[in-house]
Formats: structure tokens, C-alpha cells, sequence
């Protein structure tokens, strides 16, 4: 049956439980401690996994001898790449070699073998005792020498199709689009900036590294439990890298500490299963933080060129990007999501966008919330924000001037459907933020962001019990409250408390496939699933009351929980509440389940408008952000304080991507900062309060509107923030991190040049 | 016929073209034409791709229908984080 | 290796348990006595997901051994509601959303409470600085200040009645 997504008629007023905020349901759990999340997991002979990484960055492994850690006492299994599936292709083939090397490391901390033995001390012992001998290769870590012609070369033939001829064997994928002709519109510009800009790799920064329990069995029947964002693609995964079918195996959701992105990645579950078969026994695997930083997926980094003619007026007439993208030793960077996100704001005429995906000996970069996104919007919001400063223009009467609306042709080729930037833009004018005086050595930064939102494979089912409340079962890890807004969609579509209401997260053999908890999804799309899902029991319930009414089912209707006769002729009957009819169920045709299995294709893209306030000390170069504004579109808003949560959580990251956060590698191509000392990501005292405006403009996908909001909230930032320290600084910034070195060199460098300039 | 956009990095792929006519009514229809158009199509479609059809970014669905006068663009698979 | 026996105390109950010289009061906590409220979040001090009393004192149980919890009298995020209700803090955090994935609440809660004792009034800037030990990557800190302010402010006023 052909999806009917478009012709939902969307709702968006007189909601009962939809936009008020209630408890979330695990929330007693994880106050009290007692919310079970990858690592609390435990099993009667339960054995302890360590996995032994490579402490080079690139290097031929000539032989692997486990012989003395095999003996020391405790140990029970070992496992290296001779005990996975073998004949892999694609992705798959991808994800094995980065989780247990074949015959070369590919980058510091990469997974060479691993152990299991009785205790965890005893593994981490036995890591100390394996001996590999390895041969060195030379090592590129940074995006723009890993594309000259002389770069050490991480796999040759790994490029695709795609890819023009003349480039580096480390360009593997290419992207390409545009429209209109750019040298007519830079030609017609009164005004063009061109600019480079860099980004360094940032990682997600998850509190919980990644966390497992698993067995497998000699029949190939398997069980796992684990963090991640997405359990029917652990199962899939799992099932095919250790050699079983994917129903043989059973995995579980944790509850999540935290993903953004990092845990939609498969890491270390099938090595605990390979461990698990080999020793019969379960057994547990959970990283160290230092091999979450090493190992895990940090995001690329980039290297982008941005060149941007405008109008004196401040129209824009041509715009054009080029984005390297650094993605570590695999395929994958996610250049086509920054080519495409780039200039997504703006009504352009002319424009063009070239993304490359580019090699490293890097850990495989994951997606981080907007994959992609936040670096373009750095590099293309910084150059927006110079042509307003030249030509002496306001930063947000501009972007208005020249923002995306329905019915524009987007950057990336379709036409917008609804879409509320423009709504975005006006709601950042009116804020107070944005016409407070500023204090001394503060600048304040503007910026817009945009991301695309997703639908995805997914399957809800509803279960009513006897006494009228509801069993919902989701397939899709609750990364952010999505347990509340679940329990509110459901209760609102019944017209029953959100208290009778008790959301699962359930296993991947209670559902059908349900895509990862990604894309800013869940609610869209879960959510969506869940209304058609009540809508289905509702049928049910209706049908039930017209038995026994002795009336036609469709003069049955639902109202606030209640079937009640509708029609002229359907008969005066009092209204039936669910209970009632729950009650005799099982004597009236059985249980009652409503259900929902589908690909929802309506996700509404979104944008985003930050405001930002930054002080920066001329002496340390140490920047304070003293005021910060959210202001998003939602679509709608299901549960209002989460959403704000997500604004505000983006923006947090955000601002550690700008100011502190990056992976740095020495010159040996080791990282160096593999402990949360060293990688900083913003803490208590480094934030203000962060100000959150919800902006309401309803996707025409979803029944109620919704657009999901966890990834955009972190695309502006990066360009707001830079931007508000530029104004501080009187300095153009172009690289992040802005750090107080970085600061007060860009400041001495001003100064020199003054200096050379008052003398020349 | 359905005129389809492709991004510009897949001329190459397409004999320089960077619009083709396919004969289709649904988003699968749009693939498998673009593939027996120009079997060159073939990896970056298996790949992963989405479509957009009149500005709706069509993920995965094949099922989804096509008109004859639909804005059509292959566009690279979206994922997320 | 030979093991330790300890005898210890642990949200007001006596208990004992051996262990590895090496191993840290955390791995104890949870791989002992099943106290997996506490959390490793980094095993180095960092993160603070970790955070108990121990003796009234606010410390990183991933930085401290097993065995010298021998004589001490430890607090986990176990012990922090009482058998009537949940502590005041608790309750505010759920309310405030000062949650979101709840991978580090136990610690913060743990942090709070020992900074309540210590600073029934505390400031922005004061709550701001003790949490700093206490990483959170969901929330931003927002409404975890706000939950902490305002506990602190019913808490105030319950204590202003009681007088």
C-alpha cells in the first residue's frame, strides 16, 4: 500500500495532552539509580572482555602471538580476525575491518584482537602479554596533504565511480550540484568574499562509553544487550559479521547515556559474541574512555573554501563551496550533507557546491548530530557575516532579504515545501537578545543552520490491557524523552490520561525492523507510527461497541476515550469508555492490539537562528559566551521543556566544537588527547543560561506537525559563535577551535600588522 | 515521462546529462529507468539514494507515486546522527 | 594476587566484601555489591559520573581503591531517597528536565546534595563551579542550575518553617 503521508490532514490546535509536560517516564529510574544502561548489565558466568588496539598509525601487522596471554590464568578465550565471517562486501566488509583489523592498523587504536577472561583486571593484564610485530607505513592524518598526489595511500581502489579523474588515491567519494550560472552572478555582485576555512574533528562526547553483554551460542542463537541508537541494526550487523541469521540473534536496548550520533555505530558487540562462542560463556565488553576517543567515531573534519557575492543592498547573486572532508581511514565523510546543508538558508540564483569524501589513517568518523551540517554553516555564515560587516549591513535584516521560503528552489536542487526560516529570522529580531547593549570586549554572533529531519522503517505496537490502559512498544532507543512524547501522542489520540500509558522500548524480536534512532527521526517518525496506531486500535475499540450495540461500525465514533454512537440513525446509546470494552475483550473477539508497520516519507526539514554574545579577554585570549538564544522551528512542539532540552544541548556542543573541542594528533599520527582532561567539552561554568524559542510552523507530513529538533539545534553554533568573537577580536576567525593560543595569536597578528602598517 | 534531475557529480555516470526522462510512476519506476537508461547508475543508486518528488525527500519508499509533471531529484541517501 | 577483606558502610547498612588490591571503590560498588548507580564515565576523575561520599566528603569512587573504603562510611545515589519518598532533589530534577539521558544525574545529584550541605544558598556561579567536576553532554546545564536553585530555595524555606 502506497504511503499516504501528503495527505495527512495535519492537526495543530485544541491538543489535551499534546504540548503540555509531563514526567518522563524513566525518569524515578534515573534518579535513583537504578535505570540499567549498557554497562549494568550482568550474567551468571559472566566473563570480561579487552580488546588490544594498535598503538600506531598505520602498520602492516606481520604476526599476532596470543600464546602468553592465552596461558596466563583466567583467560578463557581469544579472538582475532580468522574468528569473524568471512566474504564480506560493502559496508558490512567496512565495519568488520574497522572493529578487528585484517593484515594492516589502519590508525592509532585500532582493534587488532581481543580477549576474554574472569575478571576485567585479568583481560586488561592479558592485553599487556600479546605481542604483535608490526611493520611501519608512513601516516597522513590532515585532509589537505592526504589529498596531494604524494600521500601515503590508506587503500588503494577504495574510490567510486564518481570520483573526476586527477585526484589522490585518498578522495573516495565526490559530490557535485548546483544550478544557475555563478560567474554571471559574481560578476553582477557589488561586493565578493572568498574565504578558507578548517574545522578540526570533534567527538561526540557521549558520558557513557560504549557497553555490552552478549552470548553466543554454538547453534548460532545469540543474545545482546547494549547502548545503542539502534538495536535492529546491532542485530543485523552483529548477525552477519560473526556468520549467524539475523533472527538467530535477540538484542535489547540499554538504556542509552548519551549517542548524538556516536552509537548509531556498530564497535564491539560482535567481538563479545565471537569472544562468547569461543569460551560458551557470556560475556561483557565495555570501552575505556580513552578507546571511546581513539576508537569510536569522532566526526570529519574539514578544510572548505567559501566564495559569496552580494548587492549593496545586501542581496545575494552567487555563491559557490568547496568542502574537504576528512573521515578518517573508511569511506563515508558526510561531504554530500555539507554540500547540500551549506547554503540550504538562502534563496540563491546561482549557485554550486563540490564536497570530497577524503581517507586518513583516522578512526572511522561517525555521524554527529547533523552530520556535515555545522561545518558548512561555519564556513558559509562566517563569509555572510563579512559581507554584512563591509558592506555595513544588519546581519539579520540580510539573511531575511535573502532567506529560503516554500516555494524556493533549495541549494540542493527540490523545491521547499512549507518551511519556517523566515519565521525563525523574525522571532530572533523581536528577541530582547538581539538589541541589548553590549559589553567591552563582546561581540555578538548571528547565524542560521538547517538540517533535512528523517523518516525511516518503522513499526509501533499498541497493546491494550483489561482494565483500559495501554502497553505502546516502540522500536526506537529513546535518545531523548521520546518515551514521554510517545505516551503523550498515544494518550491524545485515545482520549485516555498519559498515565495509562506505559511506553517499552522493545526488543528486536517483539517488532518489525525499526531504522536507528537517527536524523532527528523519532519523533516524526515513532510518533507518527504510534498515532496510526491508535487510530488502528481505535477502529478495533469501534467496531467492538458497534457489536455490541447492534449497530454499523461507521456510525460508531471516539470521543475523550469513549465510543459513542454517531449519525441520525445510529441509535442513542451512553457513550462506552475503552475500559468498558477492554473489560469483556477477550469474550468479544480476543485482545485488542493496534499496530503499525511502515517507511514514513513526510519528515519537514528545519532551520534554526541563533543569537550569541561573546566576551573575549585581550590578555588570556579566553572567551566567556555570556548570552545565548535558541530559536528553532519545530513543526510542533509534543513535549515543550524537551524540545527546549534539545535546543539547548545543541547549542552546548556547539559551543564546545567552537571554542575547545579537537582530536590532536602528534606528529607520530598518535592522538593525544584521549582523556575528557585533555578533550574538554564545555562544563558547568563555562555556560550561561541558554534562552530557547520554540518556533511552531507545522510539517505537512506529520499529523501534528512534527519536524523532530535534535540535530539542527547544533548547526548554528559553530558560525555564531565565531561570528560573536570575530566582532570581539576585530579578527576574521577561520579555524576552529577558537582557543586563547589561537585567539592571541590572531590578536598578535593584528597587531604586527598595524604596527607594519603605521610604519610603512 | 518523468524528467529526473541528477546531481552534477553524476554526469559523468550519464553521458554529460544532467536531467534524464524516464518513463516511471513511482519512485522505484524512477530508479530502475534511470539504471536501464544508463547502467552506470547502477553503483551510486545501490549505494543509497533518496528522491525528492515536488520538494518531499523520499528516503527509502519505492513504493511512492511519480506524475508525469513531478519535480524530480536524486539526491544522496540521507542519514543522520 | 591475594585479596583484601574490608569491612565497610554503605548508605547506613554494614557491609563486607574482598577485593583486588587494584580494583577501585567503583568497580566494587557495582561488580560487588550491585551498586551500579555510580558510573565510569571516564575512570580517570573527570566526568564525575562516579561521585559518592565517602565520610561526608564528596569524592570520585573511580579514583579511589576498595580497599579503602575499610572503616568508612559511604553514601551512593542508592541511599539518596528514603523509604517514604524521594529526596527533594530528585523530584526537582524530573520536573525541571534536568535529565536527559541520565547517565550522569547520579553523580550530579550525589554533587548537589553534598553542596547543599555544605551551601544551603548557594549563587548561580557557585552551583555553576561545584558541578564543574560533573560533566553532562545532553543538557547544557540549563535546567540542571535551575532544578539545583530552586530545591535549594524549598529547602530554605521548609528549614525557615521549621524553625
Amino acid at each position: 500500500m502506497p504511503n499516504d503521508t501528503q495527505k495527512i490532514s495535519v492537526k495543530t490546535t485544541d491538543f489535551k495532552v499534546v504540548g503540555t509536560t509531563p514526567d518522563r517516564p524513566d525518569g524515578i529510574d534515573k534518579v535513583t539509580g537504578r535505570a540499567k544502561f549498557g554497562a549494568d548489565a550482568y550474567a551468571p558466568g559472566m566473563l570480561h572482555a579487552a580488546i588490544y588496539r594498535s598503538p600506531h598509525a598505520h602498520a602492516k601487522i606481520v604476526k599476532i602471538d596470543m600464546s602468553r596471554a592465552g596461558a596466563l590464568k583466567g583467560v578463557k578465550a581469544v579472538v582475532t580476525r580468522a574468528d569473524f565471517a568471512t566474504g564480506l562486501a560493502g559496508e558490512n566488509w567496512n565495519i568488520l575491518e574497522n572493529i578487528m583489523a585484517s593484515d594492516t592498523a589502519l590508525y592509532d587504536g585500532h582493534a587488532i584482537c581481543a580477549v576474554a577472561a574472569t575478571s576485567a583486571l585479568i583481560a586488561r593484564d592479558a592485553i599487556k602479554l600479546i605481542d604483535v610485530e608490526y611493520e611501519m607505513l608512513p601516516h597522513v592524518t590532515d585532509v589537505d596533504k592526504s589529498m596531494a598526489s604524494d600521500a601515503p595511500v590508506i587503500r588503494a581502489g577504495t574510490a567510486d565511480k564518481s570520483v573526476p579523474a586527477g585526484l589522490g588515491e585518498n578522495v573516495v567519494r565526490y559530490h557535485e550540484s548546483g544550478h544557475g550560472d555563478i560567474d554571471a552572478g559574481f560578476a553582477a555582485a557589488d561586493l565578493v568574499i572568498e574565504d578558507t576555512f578548517k574545522t578540526e574533528a570533534t567527538h561526540q562526547g557521549y558520558i557513557e562509553p560504549h557497553a555490552c553483554l552478549a552470548t553466543l551460542d554454538t547453534d548460532g542463537k545469540g543474545e545482546v544487550w547494549c547502548c545503542t541508537q539502534g538495536h535492529f541494526n546491532v542485530q543485523k550487523v552483529c548477525a552477519a559479521l560473526v556468520g549467524t541469521e539475523t533472527s538467530q540473534i535477540r538484542v535489547t536496548a540499554s538504556e542509552i547515556g548519551g549517542g548524538f550520533g556516536g552509537k548509531t555505530v556498530v564497535f564491539i558487540e560482535p567481538v563479545a559474541l565471537a569472544l562468547s562462542r569461543k569460551a560458551n560463556r557470556p560475556v561483557k565488553l565495555v570501552m575505556s574512555r580513552s578507546e571511546v576517543f581513539r576508537a569510536s567515531g569522532p566526526t570529519a573534519s574539514a578544510s572548505m573554501d567559501i566564495k559569496i557575492g552580494m548587492m549593496k543592498d545586501g542581496r545575494m547573486t552567487a555563491a559557490s563551496a568547496v568542502y574537504r572532508m576528512q573521515g578518517g581511514a573508511f569511506p563515508g565523510a558526510p561531504m554530500e550533507f555539507t554540500s547540500m546543508c551549506g547554503f540550504a538558508p538562502y534563496n540563491l540564483e546561482n549557485v554550486h557546491q563540490i564536497g570530497f569524501d577524503v581517507m586518513t589513517n583516522r578512526p572511522k568518523q561517525a555521524a554527529y548530530r547533523a552530520p556535515g551540517s555545522p561545518m558548512a554553516a561555519f564556513a558559509v555564515e562566517s563569509v555572510v557575516d563579512e559581507l554584512c560587516n563591509e558592506l555595513g549591513l544588519d546581519p539579520i535584516e540580510v539573511r531575511l532579504m535573502n532567506a529560503s521560503h516554500e516555494g524556493t528552489k533549495a541549494s540542493y536542487g527540490p523545491t521547499f515545501q512549507r518551511i519556517g526560516l523566515v519565521q525563525t529570522l523574525e522571532a530572533a529580531k523581536a528577541h530582547p537578545h538581539f538589541t541589548a547593549p553590549l559589553a567591552e570586549n563582546t561581540g555578538r554572533g548571528i547565524s542560521c543552520g538547517f538540517w533535512f529531519n528523517h523518516g525511516g522503517e518503522t513499526s509501533v505496537t499498541m497493546a491494550l490491557s483489561e482494565d483500559g490502559t495501554v502497553a505502546l512498544s516502540v522500536g526506537t532507543p529513546d535518545i531523548g524523552g521520546s518515551r514521554a512524547s510517545m505516551g503523550q501522542m498515544a494518550a491524545e489520540e485515545l482520549g485516555i490520561p498519559y498515565e495509562d500509558v506505559r511506553v517499552t522500548i522493545a526488543d528486536t524480536a517483539t517488532l518489525g525492523y525499526n531504522e536507528i534512532s537517527h536524523g532527528s527521526r523519532v519523533t516524526y517518525a515513532s510518533g507518527l507510527a504510534t498515532i496510526e496506531a491508535a487510530r488502528d486500535t481505535l477502529k478495533k475499540l469501534c467496531k467492538r461497541a458497534a457489536a455490541k450495540w447492534g449497530i454499523d461500525e461507521d456510525a460508531v465514533a471516539w470521543v475523550d476515550g469513549c465510543a459513542v454512537p454517531s449519525g441520525a440513525n445510529a441509535g442513542d446509546f451512553d457513550p462506552l469508555p475503552i475500559g468498558k470494552i477492554t473489560r469483556s475483550m477477550g469474550r468479544t473477539g480476543g485482545p485488542i492490539v493496534g499496530h503499525y508497520e511502515a517507511t514514513p516519507e513526510g519528515a519537514g526539514v528545519s532551520f534554526a537562528t541563533h543569537i550569541v554574545d561573546a566576551q573575549v579577554d585581550p590578555e588570556t585570549g579566553k572567551t566567556a559566551i555570556t548570552r545565548y538564544t535558541v530559536v528553532q522551528d519545530a513543526g510542533k512542539a509534543i513535549h515543550p521543556t524537551y524540545v527546549e532540552g534539545q535546543f539547548q544541548g545543541g547549542a552546548a556542543q556547539g559551543i564546545g566544537w567552537a571554542l575547545n573541542e579537537e582530536y590532536i594528533y602528534g606528529t607520530d599520527g598518535r592522538l593525544q588527547n584521549t582523556i575528557f582532561l585533555d578533550y574538554r567539552i564545555p562544563v558547568a561554568s563555562d555556560l550561561p543560561m541558554i534562552d530557547t524559542v520554540i518556533v511552531e510552523v507545522p510539517n505537512p507530513g506529520h499529523p501534528y506537525g512534527v519536524r523532530g529538533v535534535g540535530e539542527t539545534s547544533i548547526c548554528p553554533p559553530l558560525a555564531a559563535v565565531a561570528n560573536a568573537v570575530s566582532g570581539a577580536v576585530g579578527v576574521r576567525m577561520t579555524q576552529l577551535p577558537m582557543t586563547p593560543p589561537h585567539i592571541l595569536s590572531e590578536l598578535g597578528k593584528k597587531a604586527r600588522a598595524k604596527k607594519g602598517g603605521a610604519n610603512g | 515521462m518523468v524528467e529526473v534531475n541528477l546531481w552534477s557529480g553524476l554526469r559523468s555516470l550519464a553521458d554529460g546529462h544532467e536531467t534524464v526522462d524516464v518513463d516511471a510512476k513511482t519512485v522505484g519506476e524512477v530508479l530502475s529507468g534511470l539504471i536501464r537508461a544508463y547502467p552506470a547508475l547502477e553503483d551510486p543508486i545501490e549505494a543509497g539514494v533518496s528522491v525528492a518528488v515536488d520538494g518531499r525527500i523520499i528516503a527509502s519508499a519505492l513504493d511512492e507515486p511519480v506524475n508525469p509533471d513531478s519535480e524530480v531529484f536524486l539526491m544522496q541517501r540521507l542519514k543522520g546522527g | 594476587m591475594s585479596m583484601i577483606h574490608v569491612n565497610t558502610t554503605v548508605n547506613g547498612d554494614e557491609v563486607d566484601f574482598v577485593c583486588d588490591p587494584r580494583e577501585t571503590l567503583l568497580d566494587v560498588l557495582r561488580d560487588r555489591l550491585s551498586l551500579t548507580g555510580a558510573k565510569e564515565g571516564c575512570g580517570t576523575g573527570d566526568c564525575g559520573a562516579c561521585s559518592v561520599t565517602v565520610d561526608d566528603r564528596l569524592v570520585c569512587s573511580c579514583l579511589m581503591l576498595g580497599a579503602e573504603a575499610e572503616g568508612k562510611s559511604i553514601a551512593t545515589i542508592e541511599g539518596m531517597a528514603t523509604t517514604e519518598a524521594l529526596d527533594p532533589l530528585q523530584v526537582k530534577f524530573i520536573e525541571y528536565a534536568a535529565l536527559q539521558c541520565g547517565i550522569c544525574t547520579p553523580g550530579i545529584l550525589i554533587a548537589t546534595r553534598a553542596l547543599l550541605a555544605k551551601n544551603p544558598d548557594p549563587t548561580e556561579e557557585e552551583v555553576r563551579y561545584w558541578l564543574a567536576g560533573n560533566l553532562c553532554r545532553c543538557t547544557g546545564y540549563d535546567k540542571i542550575i535551575r532544578a539545583v536553585l530552586d530545591t535549594a530555595k524549598d529547602l530554605r524555606a521548609d528549614a525557615g518553617e521549621a524553625r
